[in-house]
């Protein structure tokens, strides 16, 4: 057994010793990626699908050079071109990988719960990589690595969440792990776009962002979903620059150098301004190195080898 | 018919204020008579009920059928089973059929499958606009003629003020009623569950209390303009209490139900994407179902009601953004009743009769809900003590879709009898 559990499907239930593990599995494995030969024997002989029904670049590459780099087979499946577009239920998707004999899924998802929906259905590991508005954990965890490698610590850390908390997937999934492992957290965005009762999850509501620069020792920036001005959540994307972007001027107004996260994809000059997202304390890109290392750990975890971090890293056999 | 005698039960009625030991006899589809030591006709059936409750039928204002249409789901016949073994002997069927019930022949079509049937009785709800559009008046005369007892676009709330004012203003003439679920739908749009942390936590759109407080706002206030009768269908909310409490102290033709599952859960039923937790209204917060229970303790809610609403097992067995809504209810609502009000001390038997048979036949105008001498003979036998186990494959709807399954719960019909014959005995 794991010392995970069968499936990853958020942070929420995990504990802060599961969540140091992970992150502690991860160190090994970054090096690996700096290889010329990028491969370890960690999971050979495992098959992995990949199953999105949402569109998805960054993420849906990062798993899947995650497990090629573990030595897995993998499948995509994406959503369209599939039996889904064709009216098949998940839970029928899901009942025909498992005849197949598969090992593990890994699935992104419109809905919130479906990751946890699949867990339930089939004796497969299921890796959650973002469901509906829900959790996105392995990018929480990407989140809160990057954040140690810069601080050598969370616990005490202040984190503001900025922007579209309302349907932020990484916000929730950043929320458990940080306050799990001690940070301060705080999140920051138009009051139509923080969800109700969001104070319950021990986060502080600050009302603007020159409040969260002031008081934060890093900032992770949402995405705001452009679609979001059609709904009526803000007046204009103008707007919301105005008020809300993570600006050059802003951030030269606070007490200390901040920290900017941001899990992508950006929209420049909406939420966060380009000499922000480029400056020097951006630290978007070595997010993106890290989620490889992550999900690794994940992969590897989920996977109940027995083989320490270490070892696997070096290639060693189990 | 053979007449029953149904001998040495605690007969509470209600309608009279009774509640004593006594026999009730049964004869010509009437009560006969009610009192002590009634001598046993000669070819009279006799039900032993001593140690039991003997009780007017129970009425359910808010079913829905699914034939014409739905089929799968549930028929005019395996719905009116359930509730003759759930203690119902009338059931109110809402319009939402395929095709709507929104014209004689559908009504016509529900009354002759009901009596195909030989269970509960069936009164057929009408639709308030054509194909619940929320457009055009239904034909309310044509309804009233065919069978039809009130009038309701159910699920589809009535979001035209100007609608609203005419269907009450127009019932009148009948005298029927104008049931409205009370939701302002551009509030609710998407929504899965209530809004609150339960939703804010497991990333679901949730539905505000708001979005059904206003509405319940606008129809007292419609009430109080055309004198028109409202009725305020599964009440979710203290705000909607409150509202409804205000319209009673003004003595506005406002009457109200609310659902067994809004006095027993709340959203945290939710947690884990139960979608047998998933419904319209929303299963609210703590402070909102203690609302509920002092609102059917001190009449602000006039009604118990079940919006029994089937669906087949793997409707439910989706993510639950896409998971319809809706429990079945009504082989669960006496057990869940006796159990939650009448276990916590919040109501006494007498009480809950009144709110699950006494005060429906009232608030629509219906035969029932009285032991009186003349009266029809539909009754129940109630055993209030037993403790046993919701099983959901036990039940006679076509349909599973429950959170109660495996729930302990106390009390539940041991005989139906409509029109004068056994309709249901527990075996």
């Amino acid at each position: 057994m794991a010392a995970l559990g069968k499936d990853l499907v958020g942070l929420e239930h995990l504990s802060a010793d599961q969540i140091r593990l992970i992150l502690d599995t991860a160190e090994p494995f970054k090096e690996v990626s700096e290889r010329p030969i990028k491969k370890v024997p960690a999971l050979r002989g495992k098959t992995i699908v990949n199953l999105f029904f949402e569109a998805s670049t960054r993420t849906r590459i990062s798993f899947e050079f995650a497990e090629k780099r573990l030595s897995a087979d993998t499948v995509n499946v994406a959503a369209s071109g599939s039996s889904v577009s064709k009216g098949e239920t998940l839970v029928d998707t899901a009942k025909n990988l498992e005849a197949m004999r598969i090992d593990m899924v890994v699935i992104r998802h419109g809905s919130s719960g479906a990751a946890q929906f699949l867990g339930h259905r089939i004796a497969s590991n299921v890796i959650n990589a973002g469901d509906g508005k829900h959790e996105h954990p392995t990018q929480g965890l990407l989140d809160i690595l990057t954040l140690r490698d810069r601080f050598g610590r969370i616990a005490g850390l202040k984190v503001a969440i900025c922007g579209d908390v309302l349907h932020s997937r990484v916000a929730r999934s950043n929320i458990w792990g940080l306050t799990k492992l001690g940070a301060e957290v705080a999140v920051c965005g138009p009051p139509t776009l923080l969800p109700r009762g969001i104070a319950s999850l021990g986060v502080t509501i600050l009302p603007r962002i020159e409040d969260a620069i002031a008081w934060a020792d890093a900032l992770n920036v949402l995405r705001l979903q452009l679609e979001r001005m059609q709904t009526g959540f803000i007046p204009s994307l103008r707007e919301y620059n105005r008020v809300f972007g993570v600006t050059r001027e802003r951030l030269a107004r606070a007490p200390k150098d901040l920290l900017i996260l941001h899990p992508g994809p950006m929209n420049r000059g909406v939420e966060i301004d380009s000499d922000v997202a480029d400056g020097e304390h951006s630290v978007i890109l070595p997010q993106v190195t890290n989620g490889v290392a992550v999900r690794m750990a994940v992969l590897y975890l989920l996977a109940g080898g027995r083989a320490a971090p270490a070892q696997a890293a070096r290639g060693d056999e189990a | 018919m053979k007449p029953i005698l149904v001998r040495g039960g605690r007969v509470i009625d209600p309608s009279r204020g009774a509640d004593d030991v006594a026999d009730v006899l049964l004869a010509g589809g009437t009560i006969e008579a009610v009192g002590r030591n009634i001598g046993v006709p000669d070819d009279a059936t006799v039900i032993e009920a001593a140690g039991r409750v003997v009780a007017p039928g129970l009425i359910d204002l808010h079913t829905h059928l699914r034939e014409p249409g739905q089929e799968d789901l549930e028929t005019i016949a395996t719905g009116a089973m359930a509730a003759v073994a759930g203690g119902f002997t009338a059931v109110c069927a809402m319009p939402n059929t395929d095709p709507v019930c929104d014209n004689q022949g559908v009504v016509g079509f529900v009354v002759s499958q009901a009596q195909r049937a030989a269970r509960a009785r069936v009164y057929p709800i009408g639709a308030i606009s054509l194909g619940q559009k929320g457009q055009q008046l239904a034909e309310f005369g044509e309804l009233v003629g065919a069978g039809a007892v009130a009038v309701s676009d159910d699920g589809k709330p009535v979001m035209s003020s100007h609608l609203m004012r005419t269907a009450l203003e127009y019932a009148r003439v009948f005298g029927i009623p104008v049931a409205d679920h009370c939701e302002d739908m551009a509030l609710a749009e998407g929504g899965a569950m209530h809004e609150g942390i339960v939703s804010t936590r497991l990333g679901l759109k949730g539905i505000p209390a708001a979005a059904e407080e206003i509405m319940v706002a606008r129809d007292i206030l419609l009430a109080e303009l055309t004198g028109g009768h409202v009725h305020l269908c599964h009440m979710s909310t203290r705000g909607s209490v409150a509202l409804i409490r205000r319209a009673k102290d003004m003595h506005l033709r406002v009457t109200s139900e609310a659902c067994p599952h809004h006095f027993t859960l709340t959203h945290e039923a939710c947690e884990g994407y139960d979608t047998n937790a998933k419904m319209n209204p929303p299963l609210r917060e703590a402070e909102d179902r203690e609302a509920i229970r002092g609102a059917l303790r001190d009449g602000t809610i006039d009604v118990i009601a079940t919006d029994h609403a089937p669906h087949h097992y793997d409707a439910k067995e989706r993510e639950f953004d896409d998971a319809p809504n809706g429990i079945i209810g009504l082989e669960t609502a006496l057990p869940l009743a006796i159990t939650e009000l009448v276990g916590s001390g919040l109501l006494t038997l007498p009480e809950l009769i009144l709110r699950m048979s006494t005060a429906p036949a009232r608030t629509f105008n219906l035969p029932g809900g009285t032991l009186a001498t003349g009266a029809p003979a539909d009754l129940v036998v109630i055993d209030p003590d037993v403790e046993w186990e919701i099983r959901p494959e036990a039940f006679h709807s076509k349909s599973r879709n429950t959170p109660f399954a495996a729930r302990r719960v106390r009390g539940r019909a041991e005989t139906t009898i409509v029109r004068g014959a056994i309709a249901y005995q527990r075996v």
